[in-house]
């Protein structure tokens, strides 16, 4: 069963017609449709391609949110071996809405280190629908220092709405928690590389991706606020999240042209969702580059290089 | 820089600032309702004189009261790109900028300057949450860089005032590139072992709390401030309860151990001024009001600032 997004009705009509009509030939075997819905399937494929083509902001904001789309435990399930989760605070909890562990990428041991949104209604509530609490970036806080000491390089996987805005989440100090993970990875004399997979929301996103390499998946979205929350403040009317999308400048594109980013990993035509596999594989392939790349410098090289690259930010503005 | 541009210009400085306030002017309370004479206000710190309410003050009345003799200089701020995103929401950015600027008579969210406080030199940053609710943008990122690097330069301490309702919308993702940008700076004051020293007011909410305020050596807060990650009705819109009372106040945070202090505004310099000696092995200050210091040799500023002390001598002449 494919979800489809609201834009995707239209798709979702024609590929639903395909299916009925192939579905009624397997109940009438004399029935010959397959004509027909080859025909469905070009205009569906020819819709697809139109659609994703120039995806608005906000359409890549309900992309990088689809519920099918590849998530944290889905990359480090089909890309590392040996992930040993490691859990704790060691002061109050395990946040579940980071995963986080010692695991292999193609053989290489690193930490990895996520938000996790969880795919159905279960997991989500357990996950949090990845937002995390203050214990969440005090267990990466953990886990970053853990492989400073052993010099392994980190790896994170963004994926959050944002951090949590509860009641003992501020009481445990939620400000303090996102601060000091985010010096925390300014600290580390190891590579540390970043991947926006799905959504960067805000302060809980930076947390981990204050990194030597920050890349994103070609429809994810990384912003100071979401679209709807802007709206609501700057236009006074949350339904306006289309504009806010558009002025943000939260797409993988424009934050390539800011300089905020390194990297654009392509997604499969219509999302990752379309295309799980292809799109953890490609992941998989630009971490291990992006990691290559990295290896060779000094522990005082990757520290400087971090610092002057976010020293450096915002220098340029985008073209008029 | 001779000592009458250092003397003279922070004058110049506060009356550039004073914002067309009639001579008479009351201000009434918020909390008590009590009407105040506005210099009587001015002279207690925008602290109510009745019921200890802490009203916003603007960076500039904060430094002519924390600075011995009212002395301070300013350190000058990089400028970054204008309107990066080209941002338009009901208004364009740069309108809104422009607006906030007639208002205040302020150029941005931050002022930098140095200064003694105590004789104890110190480089002090304060937010104005009267610009655009001090929010937080490339400005008030090369701000506290700025800050910071001339800090260790001169090997003091740095204090940092800390008001903002977060980040500024209108630089997008470049307003949040501020909290790694500003925590780089903290750590250059951490290497060079400065001490920070934050004083959170009211409000200091978002990505601010969530950066440089919360990453001082000593957090000191002014009463009933209202310091938060995520707004109180943002809170009660997500898990449908009403908060307690003082939930996300100075005081309330005190007793969750995010903070060292609770300090009223009039005792703060000389709390500061104690900290600071202390943790730089200083002997113990003299206090009360200091005349203003001697001249000592310090490095010259940028160029910037140098032209701001030529145009300021060229006034002094005139005077
Ligand atoms: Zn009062």
């Amino acid at each position: 069963m494919t979800n489809y997004l609201e834009f995707e009705k239209p798709l979702a009509e024609i590929e639903g017609k395909a299916e009925e009509l192939r579905a009624l030939a397997r109940a009438n075997p004399d029935m010959d449709v397959e004509k027909e819905a080859a025909g469905l399937d070009k205009k569906a494929a020819d819709m697809l391609k139109d659609l994703y083509k120039n995806l608005t902001p906000w359409r890549k904001c309900q992309v990088a949110r689809h519920p099918d789309r590849p998530h944290c435990k889905d990359y480090i399930d089909a890309l590392f071996t040996e992930y040993t989760p490691l859990a704790g605070d060691r002061n109050f909890a395990d946040d579940h809405a980071v995963m986080g562990g010692l695991a292999r990428l193609y053989g290489t041991p690193v930490m990895v280190i996520g938000h996790e949104k969880g795919h159905d209604t279960k997991s989500r509530i357990e996950r949090n629908f990845g937002m995390a609490r203050p214990e969440g970036y005090r267990k990466a806080i953990r886990l970053m220092e853990m492989a400073h000491r052993f010099k392994l390089p980190v790896i994170t996987l963004v994926d959050t709405p944002g951090a949590y805005p509860g009641k003992g989440a501020e009481e445990r100090g939620q400000s303090e928690a996102i601060a000091r993970s985010t010096e925390k990875c300014l600290q580390i004399g190891v590579p540390l590389i970043s991947v926006i997979i799905g959504e960067g929301g805000s302060g809980g996103a930076v947390a981990f991706a204050t990194a030597n390499r920050v890349a994103m998946l070609e429809h994810s979205v990384y912003s100071v606020i979401s679209p709807e929350g802007c709206a609501s403040i700057l236009w006074k009317d949350s339904e306006k999240m289309r504009e806010a999308a558009e002025a943000l400048r939260l797409t993988a594109q424009d934050l390539e042209k800011l300089g905020v980013i390194d990297k654009i990993i392509p997604e499969p035509l219509g999302g990752a969702q379309r295309d799980r596999k292809g799109t953890i594989e490609s992941v998989g392939k630009a971490l291990e580059v992006m990691l290559k790349d990295l290896s060779k410098r000094t522990p005082q090289q990757l520290i400087q290089d971090r610092r002057k690259k976010f020293l450096g930010m915002g220098s340029k503005g985008l073209a008029a | 820089m001779n000592w009458i541009s250092n003397y003279v210009r922070p004058k110049i400085n506060s009356l550039f600032s004073r914002r067309e306030i009639p001579e008479n002017l009351w201000t009434k309370c918020p909390e008590c309702g009590t009407m105040l004479f506005h210099r009587e206000l001015r002279d207690n710190l925008n602290v109510c004189t009745s019921c200890d309410h802490h009203m916003a003050i603007t960076p500039r009345d904060r430094f002519e009261k924390l600075f011995d003799g009212g002395i301070f200089t300013e350190v000058a701020v990089p400028e970054p790109t204008t309107d990066p995103l080209h941002f338009r929401d009901q208004k364009r950015y740069p309108d809104r900028m422009k607006a906030a600027q007639r208002q205040t008579g302020e150029k941005e969210a931050m002022l930098v300057a140095e200064g003694e406080i105590g004789r104890t030199p110190i480089v002090a940053v304060a937010q104005d949450f009267s610009f655009m609710g001090g929010s937080m943008g490339m400005y008030v990122g090369n701000a506290i860089i700025a800050a910071a690097e001339r800090a260790v330069e001169l090997k003091r301490p740095m204090v940092l005032f800390s008001a903002a309702g977060g980040a500024r919308m209108q630089e997008g993702i470049l307003s949040l590139m501020q909290m790694p940008r500003t925590t780089v700076a903290v750590e250059m004051l951490r290497e060079a072992e400065l001490p920070y020293i934050v004083v959170l007011t009211h409000p200091t909410t978002g990505g601010v709390t969530a950066s440089y305020a919360m990453l001082g050596d000593v957090h000191i807060a002014e009463p009933n401030a209202l310091i938060c990650f995520a707004g109180p009705r943002v809170i009660e819109q997500t898990i449908r309860e009403k908060l307690p009372e003082g939930f996300q106040r100075a005081e309330y945070l005190l007793d969750h151990g995010m903070l060292d202090r609770v300090t009223h505004r009039c005792k703060m310099r000389e709390e500061l001024v104690t900290i600071l000696r202390m943790l730089l092995g200083q002997p113990a200050a003299v206090k009360g009001d200091l005349p203003a210091p001697e001249l000592t040799e310090t490095p010259e500023p940028n160029e910037e600032a140098s032209k701001a002390d030529s145009s300021s001598k060229a006034e002094d002449s005139k005077a």
